[in-house]
């Protein structure tokens, strides 16, 4: 049955694992120090030896490159590496599902999708640097103060809010629902640390429409999922969590300078959401739980809806608090407090809460959930999304 | 002498050609108060920012067009906090994405002129305002918009 050509149930995530993850610069460890506590926690979930990590796959130009992880954890052969191109957390899902296809190739067996990002080591996204002369694209914004990853997709927000009467209400249920799974999980770095709608309405601007909680942290930790066959991964535990689609990519011109993609208010998802669900021979329906990357509350709204999951006429009705909280809600999203909340990780710490979700083992879990969806990037150049599912959603 | 006319404080970096050459025509133009996009020369096609190809009908000869240095917002948006040195006295500044209609609908990001909170909406009209920095180390001309009426 089916396309020989998918990963569809091919492959599974056998193990998750993430480091400690703290406020940005609070680290005690090394970024790479860092992703190997995050390896080693997966490996341990897995039930696996390190040595038994044959690939490693990671996006956004992480720095810590394949060959000295497999020095550091006794691979006996380094048989597959691969970097997903930049674009921010845009990678998260699609390094997860380059990792399968390399397992589905035969390339690899046990392959390892990471991202460590210390930013308090190597410095933040959210701060915009020298005052050196700059050239190419950032010509042509940098001089204007377009420079911060906020700036540079405020814009969009604006644009998609505007041209569909989207009330920026939908993003601050967005905000309010990520602090509120991360009360219930003691991971997450807002953690006791509520936020109420009053505190968002009076929280500043960090550029309209954006206010200080419709962006995501600034953070230090690692993550990293662990991959094998699905006959393997069934040999290995109970519940292995099912790849049922993998897809990434990027729309016409995506790449064009200083907002000159053709399509311009959008995340980017059209097209990937539309192979990712034919892929998964599922519709938007038939997924229990939502985790969609926050870089801005503004970035998931146009996620969802590109998704599927609303659309821009009902957004305004969709997407309230009551509808996006676990376990009650109809639209249950980013249910570890995301990158919002729990931890920025570039997105791989909501594939890690997608897996959760499937496993029943997710501080807001959803009740009998079979199949997660993660995506990750919003309005970046190339985004990426994840279906993920459990042995009764493989069918 | 500083030139206090600018809608944004000294510090930032200025914007230098590529070394490769391929918007030199764009920065000098701009010293000229002139505002040029690239058009194909093979089938007219606009496009901005610059290529080395147009990706229209994919060929190599492209060439620099002089239009009407007018716009219409096509979206903003409104930064408060500062995330680079110079802009710690600087915000609420708007930033704008200006459609030319009359150039393929290309869109330049600049800075809205006079008071940041004043009243517009995507939509209205904009002119270019030419900000020249002389006093830099090696001059260059930024395109900032007015609202027109």
């Amino acid at each position: 049955m089916g396309n020989d050509l998918t990963v569809r149930g091919k492959v599974a995530v056998v193990g998750v694992g993430e480091s400690t993850y703290y406020k940005r610069g609070q680290s005690p460890d090394p970024e790479f120090v860092l992703l190997l506590k995050a390896i080693l926690a997966a490996c341990a979930d897995a039930g696996i030896a390190p040595s038994q990590i044959d690939g490693f796959c990671s996006y956004s130009n992480d720095r810590n490159d394949p060959p000295r992880l497999a020095a550091a954890l006794g691979l006996r052969e380094l048989r597959f590496s691969n970097m997903q191109w930049t674009s921010g957390g845009g990678g998260a899902a699609g390094a997860v599902g380059n990792a399968a296809s390399a397992i589905v190739a035969g390339n690899a067996e046990c392959v390892v999708a990471f991202r460590s990002l210390a930013q308090g080591q190597f410095g933040r996204f959210g701060q915009g640097g020298g005052s050196r002369p700059i050239s190419g694209e950032y010509a042509y914004q940098i001089p204007y103060g377009k420079i911060s990853p906020a700036q540079s997709y405020a814009m969009r927000t604006t644009r998609v809010l505007w041209e569909h009467g989207i009330s920026r209400d939908t993003m601050k249920a967005i905000a309010l629902a990520a602090y509120h799974h991360a009360q219930n999980n003691p991971r997450a770095v807002m953690y006791g640390r509520p936020l109420t709608p009053e505190a968002y309405d009076e929280s500043r601007w960090i550029v309209e429409p954006y206010r200080l909680f419709d962006c995501c942290q600034e953070n230090d930790g690692a993550a990293a999922v662990v991959l094998m066959s699905a006959e393997r991964a069934r040999e290995l535990r109970v519940d292995p969590v099912y790849v049922l689609g993998a897809q990434q990519g990027g729309p016409r011109r995506s790449g064009a300078w200083a907002d000159n993609n053709t399509d311009y208010a959008t995340s980017s998802f059209k097209h990937v959401a539309e192979r990712l669900f034919a892929q998964a021979q599922l519709g938007p329906a038939d997924v229990d739980v939502v985790q969609s990357y926050e870089n801005f509350t503004g970035g998931v709204l146009m996620s969802l809806i590109e998704h599927g999951f609303c659309t821009y006429e009902n957004a305004n009705e969709v997407l309230t608090f009551d509808n996006l909280v676990a376990p009650t809600g109809r639209l249950p999203l980013n249910t570890s407090g995301g990158n919002l909340a729990e931890c920025y990780m570039h997105g791989l710490g909501l594939v890690i809460e997608a897996v959760r979700q499937i496993r029943g083992e997710s501080s807001n879990q959803v009740p009998g959930a079979k199949v997660a969806l993660a995506s990750a990037g919003p309005m970046v150049p190339v985004v990426s999304s994840l279906i993920v599912g459990n042995g009764e959603a493989l069918g | 002498m500083t030139e206090r006319n600018h809608v944004l404080p000294p510090g930032l970096p200025a914007p230098a050609p590529m070394r490769d050459g391929l918007d030199a025509p764009f920065w000098a133009a701009t010293r000229r108060h002139e505002l040029v996009v690239q058009r194909c020369n093979g089938c007219g096609g606009w496009q901005w920012g610059p290529e080395w190809n147009c990706h229209h009908c994919l060929g190599f000869d492209i060439g620099w067009t002089e239009v009407e240095a007018t716009g219409v917002i096509y979206s903003w948006e409104r930064p408060w906090y500062p995330v680079h040195r110079a802009l710690a006295e600087a915000g609420p500044y708007v930033v704008l994405l200006v459609e030319l209609p009359h150039a393929g609908g290309v869109r330049m990001v600049g800075n809205l002129v006079g008071d940041p909170l004043q009243p517009f909406e995507i939509g209205d009209r904009v002119r270019a305002v030419f900000e020249d920095h002389d006093d830099a180390d090696t001059p260059f001309t930024l395109v900032q918009w007015e609202r027109i009426g």
